[in-house]
């Protein structure tokens, strides 16, 4: 934990939890973009936080900019944040100029392609790219890993030169369908970061959002456990409901202390313990401590009045994105299986 | 909400080398050792192993060099710690003495009772056991009832302890007595003091067999036995302060997750180099799991190291540990067709059955998932 990782955070928590009122969290899910809660962000040197000083960003390492997802997590930023520093840390590395209106990556899972042909001086990307993270509102671009027979291929494409298919998710956070056929890289470098690579630094990113919503959930919980009374007494008296609640708190703090190993692991790539373990854990832990906590609160968690929902509707969805719990489950029992019965230990203490 | 603090792991180099060294110790060491007995890890009572680990620096790591100590990190102890139980070694007899009691002589006791018990304790040669529990005090522990009466120059002593585990093999236990009547405030009156087991006149050890068959427990019954006044440990009324620091440093070791780390590297082996995804997911699971206890295990023992009281973050721990520990044998079992038989010559089914049979104590000993919970739900703001 960097001087620079406890600034940014606390800069940060203090911007999220000022502008992310309940009013304006049903505003983005009505499907509009917050372009004032986008521009605190950028003035505040968050949305370029794993750039490099010289092209412009605010210079942390990336571990410390993916910190920030925490708070931003916990309060439900309805806003690519995560997809904007990913993206700004690989174009920042490869010497791209990164612009400050918001990015997303389009990073094809097992089952897409995406390839990259040379057209004169530049590079022509074909191919689809399914429920990216708020496509129609990535005006800076959309960055994506493509395959060539040089090998991965790290291109930043116009938006005009996609082709988007709106869709959601529970949380009515944009999720869209992108094609692209010959669309022209607006800048492009040859990589030796895979795709997988990304997707897994990208799941790093989701537990760490994971983590935080997990702790809103928890607090949400207790505090209402310890407003609301029934039977003369607050219902966090009774022993039934302290328990569910000492649960959740150990969901919570489990999904925390795994998300802090994948964020410090997060250019690991595809291989890395931490972060298979990371979204693996967050998204069992997101399951339990959701049903505990709309337990808890009863009938009122269940309106879309309530804040509740916010949280929950966006761990639902985030378990699922970048590698569901079973996904990096098996990576992990693949890992098991090659390190072998006497090599497991030493697989697990090696990862710390 | 301080409950959820867990600061990451400090890292450290001086730890990595020492877990070399005690693997290569237990490569030969543990060669020859089934893993029916691995499993029994901190269950499996060998004062030849223990006074070898004292001899290699392994017992009493960070207590002062003058008691016998060797003035290392708390996080060089973890790793010794974890590498010992990984491997299934038979750590039980110092294990208490090193963990617990002689952190708390350390802190409590007088500078006669340090110099006479710690080096012994270091050298693996001086165990202890805990005497806490009663048959009429469980998770209420400022229930107790064995009571100790002013005589001159010491105290004498009548009740009953069980559950007290290695108190056949120990040699001295911990006794938390009343020494006051109880007031309005239950957790004042309560004593501790050091039980030489060896050479007290009054005290019967008679063991207590578990559902396997094992003696590890036993119940210790005191008649008239006299305990002199240099045998208190800290001040008298102090007992209550003692026992509840103690436990936070019973609580949150690598114990507390590793318990069924035997089944489930039997289960790997069973499973062989193929695996389905199915069984491979499961695993992978496991994997997550255990990661995470140990990043979060490890987290507490940095706070102890810096001096920190990490009560609620241990029962967190521990809570979540015994949860993982319970379900290794569930899973292990579906994923292998195989009936449990302690005498089985296939090393999964053998150890299948071992952990079978010992799940249940592992949310009961140390505290029980209920108070646990409690501690945790007060840690919350709700009690």
């Amino acid at each position: 934990m960097s001087d620079m990782r406890d600034m940014f955070v606390e800069t940060a928590s203090r911007l999220f939890r000022d502008y992310c009122t309940p009013d304006l969290l049903r505003a983005a899910a009505a499907g509009s973009f917050q372009t004032q809660l986008w521009d605190a962000m950028v003035e505040a040197g968050l949305t370029k936080a794993a750039v490099a000083e010289d092209a412009g960003g605010s210079g942390a390492e990336l571990a410390d900019a993916l910190a920030l997802l925490v708070p931003a997590g916990a309060n439900a930023v309805p806003a690519p944040l995560a997809e904007t520093l990913i993206a700004g840390f690989l174009l920042g590395e490869a010497g791209v100029v990164v612009p400050d209106a918001p990015l997303t990556i389009a990073i094809p899972r097992p089952g897409e392609t995406l390839r990259a042909v040379r057209k004169g001086d530049g590079w022509l990307i074909t191919g689809a790219v399914a429920r990216v993270p708020y496509a129609r509102f990535a005006s800076g671009g959309v960055t994506v890993i493509a395959e060539t027979a040089e090998g991965p291929l790290l291109a930043q494409v116009a938006l005009a030169d996609c082709k988007i298919a709106e869709a959601a998710n529970l949380a009515h956070e944009p999720r869209d369908d992108v094609a692209f056929n010959e669309a022209p890289a607006q800048a492009a470098k040859l990589t030796t970061r895979q795709a997988a690579d990304v997707y897994a630094m990208a799941a790093a990113a989701r537990s760490a959002q994971m983590a935080g919503a997990l702790q809103t959930v928890l607090q949400l919980s207790v505090q209402y456990a310890l407003e609301r009374s029934q039977f003369g007494k607050p219902l966090g008296k009774f022993q039934a409901i302290q328990h569910n609640l000492a649960t959740l708190a150990g969901q919570a703090a489990a999904a925390t202390a795994a998300a802090d190993a994948a964020i410090a692991h997060a250019e690991h790539g595809a291989g890395s313990i931490a972060i298979a373990s990371a979204k693996a854990r967050a998204g069992e832990a997101a399951s339990i401590a959701c049903n505990i906590a709309h337990q808890v609160h009863g009938a009122i968690g269940f309106t879309a009045e309530h804040a509740l929902h916010f949280s929950t509707q966006r761990l639902w969805s985030w378990r699922d994105e970048f590698g569901n719990d079973a996904f990096w489950e098996l990576k992990l029992g693949d890992q098991a299986v090659a390190a072998g019965a006497d090599g497991l230990w030493a697989m697990l203490t090696a990862a710390a | 909400m301080e409950a959820l603090s867990f600061a990451p792991p400090p890292v450290s180099e001086e730890a990595e080398r020492v877990r070399a060294e005690v693997r290569a110790f237990l490569k030969t060491e543990l060669a020859n050792r089934p893993p029916f007995k691995k499993a029994d890890s901190w269950n499996g009572a060998d004062p030849a192993f223990s006074r070898k680990m004292g001899a290699k620096g392994w017992i009493a790591m960070t207590w002062p060099k003058q008691y016998g100590g060797h003035e290392r990190s708390a996080l060089e102890r973890y790793v010794v710690l974890e590498e010992m139980l990984a491997a299934g070694a038979p750590v039980a007899a110092h294990w208490i003495a090193d963990r617990q009691s002689g952190p708390l002589i350390l802190k409590a006791g007088t500078e006669e009772q340090k110099q006479s018990i710690l080096p012994r304790i270091a050298a693996g040669d001086c165990y202890f056991c805990i005497g806490m529990s009663e048959p009429d005090t469980g998770s209420d522990l400022a229930s107790v009832r064995t009571k100790a009466v002013k005589a001159d120059g010491g105290w004498v002593v009548n009740g009953t302890k069980v559950w007290t585990t290695g108190a056949h093999i120990a040699h001295y236990m911990i006794l938390l007595c009343r020494t006051a009547e109880p007031t309005a405030n239950r957790h004042e009156g309560l004593t501790q003091m050091l039980v030489d087991l060896k050479a007290t006149d009054g005290v019967q050890i008679n063991p207590i067999y578990d559902l396997a068959g094992q003696h590890h427990f036993n119940e210790v019954v005191f008649r008239d036995a006299f305990i002199p006044d240099s045998a208190v440990l800290g001040k008298p009324g102090d007992g209550w302060k003692q026992v509840t620091s103690e436990l936070a440093l019973e609580r949150s070791g690598p114990e507390r997750f590793l318990s069924s780390f035997t089944l489930l590297v039997e289960l790997v082996r069973a499973l062989g180099p193929d695996p389905s995804p199915a069984a491979k997911i499961a695993i992978g699971r496991l994997v997550a799991h255990i990661y995470t206890l140990r990043r979060l295990s490890r987290s507490v023992a940095g706070m102890l190291q810096r001096g920190d009281d990490p009560a609620i973050q241990a029962a967190l721990v521990k809570d979540l540990g015994a949860l993982v520990e319970q379900e290794i044998p569930e899973i292990a079992r579906q994923l292998i067709a195989a009936e449990p038989d302690t005498k089985s010559t296939s090393d999964f089914v053998a150890v299948l059955a071992h952990t079978v049979l010992n799940a249940p104590s592992f949310s009961l000993r140390g505290g029980t998932r209920e108070i646990l919970r409690g501690m945790i739900a007060r840690g919350l703001g709700l009690r």
